[in-house]
C-alpha cells in the first residue's frame, strides 16, 4: 500500500552527479599518522576536555565531555597518546582555529572496554544520557544533539517518526551507500528512536533515484518484521530538508516558530540512527563516520574515516586530477569551500568536492536583480528572496527580519537560478550572522547597563549611609560632650575622695569589659587637680562612647547568611580567619608599597560579592 | 450658521477632553526620546563623550546640548543611527574608531589595591583588598577607566579576537562588470 505523497513548494531539479561515487563498496580510510579531534563538533556547548599531552587513550574513550544537555561528547577514535590539546584549524569556512586534542596512533586500535546496553531495559532518561555521552548528533551536517531532540511534546503524542535518506544533495552518496550496505542495523536503530518518542508509525523517505537504497531498506524491514514504511519520494531539490521531508511524507507544514515535535512528528537522519544502534547495542561512540570523497578525482568513493583524520590525507586516496583548485565540504547547494586541507574531518563533514575551474566555473560577476521572480517560484519556503536580497544587501535587517529572513534554510535554490548571478544566499548568511551579533551586542549593552545602574544605587546608597553615619556621630558627640562635662563636674566632687576614673566607667561600662583598646581608658590614673584632668575626661569619655557606638553598630549589620552554617562551613571560615590574621606583616608591607606608589589603601574592603 | 458653529464647539469640547484624558491616562512615564537615544548608544559607560554615562549623555542630546558625534565606543554607525532618529546632520566621528577591547589584569603584578574595582562602572572587575585581582572578561565592556587608576600599571586592553562564536560571514564582494 502506497501512502498519499505530498509535495512541497519550489524546489530545483539539478544533475545529480551521484552515479560516480557509488560504483565501489565504502572503503575504510586508513589510519593517518596524526588525529586532530576538535572538542567542538555539534551545536551547544563546547565539551571539556578529559585528557591532557601525554596521557594514553583507548579507543573510543572519552576525551570531551559534554558540557550542559545541549551538547554531545567526543571521543579518541583510536588508541594511542594525546601530543597536546591546543588550537589547530577547524573545519569551518572562516578558517580560524579551535580546541582540538591531537592524537598519535599506537597503530594497535584497541578498544576500551565496551558495555552494549539494550535499550528496551533502561529507563528513557538514561537512553538518552547515553547517546549524548556517545555523542550521537544529527549527522546529515546540522550535527544537532540528537538526544534533544528525543522529547516528545508533553500534550502532542508523536505521530510520525520520519527516517531521512533522501539525500537531495547533488554529489553526495554517503547516506546510499549506508542504506545498501548497512540497511540491518538502520532499521534495529529505528526502534531506540521510536521506543523514546513512542512514534506511532515510521516513515523511510528515499529519493527515488536511488532504488537499491529503497530496496535494501525494504528488505531489511521485512526481514526483521517492523511495519515501518519505506516511501520512494519524488527527486527533487531539497526533498532532504527535514521541513520538506515531512511536508511530503506526512503533509504536515512546520510553521517557523514551532519545532516539528509540537506538531507531532520527528525527524532524524538515517545516519544518525545507525551510530545510536552502535552507541547503543555495540557501545561503540561515534568515532567515525561515511564521507563521499568525489568530484574532480580519479576515485571518487564512499569511505569509513575516522573523525579527526586531516581532509589532506582524505582527500590523497581519491587521487585528485591535476587541475583540482579548490576544495568544498558538503554538497555544492549548501557546502561551503574549505579554508585549508589542513582541518579535519568532523561529525559534519558529509562529503568533500574536488572543483576545476571546469566543474565548476567561477560564479559570473553579479548583475542588477531583474525582479523575475524566479527566485521566489523556487524557494521551498515561499519566501521572497529578492526582497530579501534587497534589504540584506542594504544593510536593513530589521525589514529582513520582517521579511522572515530566519526561516531561509540556505538552500541555495534561488542563487542556482537567479538569472543574474546573484549570490542570494551569501547575502542571507551575512545578513543572519549580522543580526545575531547585533542581537548578542544589544544583550550586552543592556547587561551592562543594568550593572551600572545598579552599581551608582549602591553607591550612592553607601554615600547616603555614610553621610548619616557622620551626621549621627557628630550629634552624639555633642550630646556626649553635654554628659562628659556633668559626669565631670561629679568627679571634680568626688576628686578628693581618690576615685577619678569612676568618670569614664560611668559612661561606657560595657566598654571596659569587651574592647581591650578602651583599657588604658579605663586604668587609674593619679589623681590630678580636677580643673586640668576636666578637659581630658571629656575627651577620653568622647572617644570611649564613640567606640562603643561603633561596635554596636557593627554587631548590629552582621552578615545574615552566616547563621545556619555546618560545622564544616564554620571550621573552612575559622581556617580562613585564622590565615587572614596569620601574616599581617606581609600584607602591610603590600600596604605600604601601594601607598609608596602613589595612593593610599581605600577603605571598600571587599567586593566579591556585590 | 450657528448650528455649525454650534457643531464645531462640541466637536473641539469633546476632542479636547478626550485628549486631555489620554495625556493622563497613558501618560509615559520618563522621557521616551532618551530611552531611545540610550537604546543606540553602546553602554560601555566610558565618560569618552564628556559626561559621566550614556544616560546623562543621551539626556543631553535630547536637549539639544551635546552633538551626535561624541561617542567613540559607538562608531559612525552610532552616529548615523543618532542622525536617523533625531533628523540630525551626519557628522564625521570626534575621535578615532577603535577595535573593540576588553581589559586584562596581569595578575602576577597586582597588588590588590582594588582601585580598579572602584574605577569600573559596570562591575567587571573582581578582587577583594590585598587579593589578585581579575576581570570577568564577558562583562568587561572596554571602557579603559581602570587603566590608569592602576597603581602598579598591571591592566592592559586587548582587542577582542575574532573566533568561532563570534565569526560574521562578510558581505559578499561584488564584482562590478564593466559595460562593453
Ligand atoms: S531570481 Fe535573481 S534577478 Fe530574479 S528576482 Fe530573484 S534575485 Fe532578482
Ligand atoms: S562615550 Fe559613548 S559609551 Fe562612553 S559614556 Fe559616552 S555615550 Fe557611553
Ligand atoms: S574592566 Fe576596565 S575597561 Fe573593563 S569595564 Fe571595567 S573599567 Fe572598563
Ligand atoms: S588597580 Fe591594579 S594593582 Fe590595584 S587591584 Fe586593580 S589590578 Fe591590582
Amino acid at each position: 500500500m502506497l501512502p498519499r505523497l505530498f509535495s512541497f513548494k519550489g524546489g530545483v531539479k539539478p544533475q545529480t552527479h551521484k552515479a560516480s561515487s557509488v560504483q565501489l563498496p565504502i572503503g575504510q580510510a586508513p589510519l593517518p599518522a596524526r588525529l586532530y579531534v576538535p572538542l567542538h563538533q555539534s551545536i551547544g556547548g563546547q565539551p571539556n576536555p578529559l585528557v591532557e599531552a601525554g596521557d594514553r587513550v583507548g579507543k573510543g574513550q572519552l576525551i570531551g565531555g559534554a558540557d550542559g544537555w545541549m551538547s554531545a561528547a567526543v571521543h579518541a577514535p583510536t588508541s594511542g597518546t594525546v601530543l597536546a590539546v591546543e588550537d589547530h584549524l577547524a573545519a569551518h569556512p572562516s578558517g580560524l582555529p579551535t580546541l582540538t586534542v591531537v592524537l598519535e596512533p599506537d597503530g594497535r586500535d584497541e578498544w576500551v572496554e565496551r558495555t552494549p546496553v539494550d535499550h528496551r531495559r533502561l529507563a528513557p532518561e538514561r537512553v538518552r544520557e547515553l547517546l549524548r555521552d556517545a555523542g550521537v548528533v544529527g549527522l546529515g551536517g546540522a550535527v544537532f544533539p540528537s538526544h534533544a531532540k528525543l522529547t516528545a511534546a508533553e500534550t502532542v503524542p508523536v505521530d510520525e517518526l520520519v527516517i531521512n535518506g533522501a539525500e537531495c544533495e547533488p554529489y553526495m552518496s554517503c547516506d546510499d551507500l549506508l542504506m545498501r550496505e548497512r540497511s540491518d542495523e538502520i532499521v534495529r536503530g529505528i526502534a531506540i528512536f521510536r521506543d523514546l518518542l513512542a512514534a506511532r508509525r515510521v516513515l523511510i523517505g528515499i529519493e527515488d533515484n536511488k532504488p537499491e537504497a529503497v530496496l535494501a531498506m525494504q528488505q531489511a524491514v521485512a526481514q526483521l518484521g517492523e511495519d515501518y514504511q519505506v516511501v520512494a519520494v519524488p527527486t527533487r531539490y531539497p526533498a532532504g530538508g527535514a521541513k520538506q521531508l515531512i511536508r511530503v511524507l506526512t503533509g504536515k507544514e512546520v510553521p517557523a516558530s514551532k519545532r516539528s515535535t509540537d506538531l507531532g512528528v520527528q525527524c532524524f537522519n538515517v545516519a544518525t540512527v545507525y551510530t545510536a544502534w552502535r552507541a547503543l547495542a555495540c557501545g561503540e561512540p561515534v568515532i567515525s563516520r561515511i564521507v563521499t570523497l568525489t568530484g574532480n578525482l580519479e576515485q571518487p568513493r564512499n569511505w569509513e574515516v575516522r573523525l579527526g583524520t586531516p581532509l589532506r590525507e582524505l582527500v590523497a586516496l581519491g587521487k585528485p586530477k591535476a587541475d583540482t583548485n579548490r576544495y568544498l565540504m558538503g554538497g555544492p547547494m549548501m557546502g561551503f569551500e574549505l579554508p585549508s586541507l589542513d582541518a579535519p574531518v568532523v561529525k559534519a563533514t558529509n562529503c568533500v568536492i574536488a572543483a576545476s575551474p571546469t566543474m565548476f566555473p567561477p560564479n559570473p560577476p553579479e548583475m542588477p536583480c531583474i525582479r523575475c521572480g524566479a527566485c521566489a517560484e523556487v524557494c521551498p519556503h515561499e519566501l521572497q528572496p529578492f526582497e530579501l536580497y534587497w534589504f540584506a544587501r542594504a544593510r536593513n535587517f530589521g525589514k529582513t527580519q520582517e521579511y522572515h529572513i530566519f526561516d531561509c534554510i540556505e538552500c541555495g535554490c534561488c542563487s542556482y537560478v537567479c538569472p543574474s548571478h546573484i549570490p542570494l544566499v551569501q547575502y542571507f548568511r551575512f545578513a543572519k550572522s549580522e543580526i545575531w551579533s547585533r542581537e548578542r551586542d544589544k544583550n550586552a549593552a543592556d547587561a551592562a547597563k543594568a550593572r551600572f545602574e545598579l552599581r551608582n544605587a549602591r553607591e550612592e546608597r553607601e554615600q547616603a549611609e555614610k553621610a548619616e553615619r557622620l551626621a549621627r556621630a557628630a550629634a552624639a558627640r555633642a550630646a556626649d560632650k553635654k554628659a562628659a562635662a556633668t559626669a565631670a563636674v561629679a568627679a571634680a566632687a568626688a576628686a578628693e575622695s581618690g576615685a577619678p576614673a569612676t568618670a569614664v566607667a560611668a559612661t561606657g561600662p560595657t566598654a571596659a569589659a569587651g574592647s581591650p583598646i578602651s583599657a588604658p581608658a579605663n586604668a587609674p590614673r593619679p589623681a590630678t587637680p580636677a580643673t586640668a584632668g576636666d578637659a581630658e575626661a571629656i575627651k577620653k569619655a568622647t572617644i570611649v562612647a564613640a567606640m562603643e557606638r561603633a561596635r554596636a553598630q557593627r554587631e548590629a549589620v552582621q552578615p545574615k547568611n552566616t547563621e545556619q552554617l555546618s560545622s564544616e562551613q564554620k571550621r573552612q571560615i575559622a581556617a580562613v580567619e585564622a590565615r587572614r590574621a596569620a601574616p599581617p606583616a606581609r600584607a602591610e608591607a603590600q600596604a605600604t608599597s601601594a601607598a609608596a606608589a602613589g595612593s593610599s589603601l581605600p577603605e571598600t574592603p571587599d567586593r566579591t560579592g556585590d | 450658521m450657528i448650528i455649525t458653529l454650534a457643531i464645531m464647539a462640541l466637536g473641539a469640547v469633546v476632542l479636547g477632553a478626550a485628549l486631555g484624558y489620554a495625556s493622563i491616562k497613558f501618560r509615559v512615564e520618563g522621557d521616551p526620546l532618551v530611552e531611545k537615544i540610550e537604546a543606540i548608544l553602546p553602554q560601555t559607560q566610558c565618560g569618552q563623550c564628556g559626561y559621566p554615562g550614556c544616560k546623562p549623555y543621551a539626556t543631553a542630546i535630547s536637549a539639544g546640548e551635546a552633538e551626535i558625534n561624541l561617542c567613540p565606543p559607538g562608531g559612525m554607525d552610532g552616529v548615523r543611527k543618532l542622525a536617523d532618529l533625531l533628523g540630525r546632520e551626519v557628522k564625521p566621528l570626534e575621535a578615532e574608531e577603535k577595535p573593540r577591547q576588553v581589559a586584562i589584569i596581569d595578575e602576577q603584578t597586582c597588588i590588590g589595591c582594588t582601585l580598579c574595582i572602584q574605577a569600573c562602572p559596570v562591575d567587571a572587575i573582581v578582587g577583594a583588598a590585598k587579593q589578585m585581582h581579575t576581570i570577568i572578561e564577558p562583562l568587561c565592556t572596554g571602557c579603559e577607566l581602570c587603566v590608569k587608576p592602576c597603581p602598579v600599571e598591571c591592566i592592559s586592553m586587548q582587542p577582542i579576537a575574532e573566533k568561532l562564536d563570534n565569526w560574521k560571514w562578510k558581505y559578499p564582494v561584488i564584482e562590478i562588470k564593466r559595460a562593453a
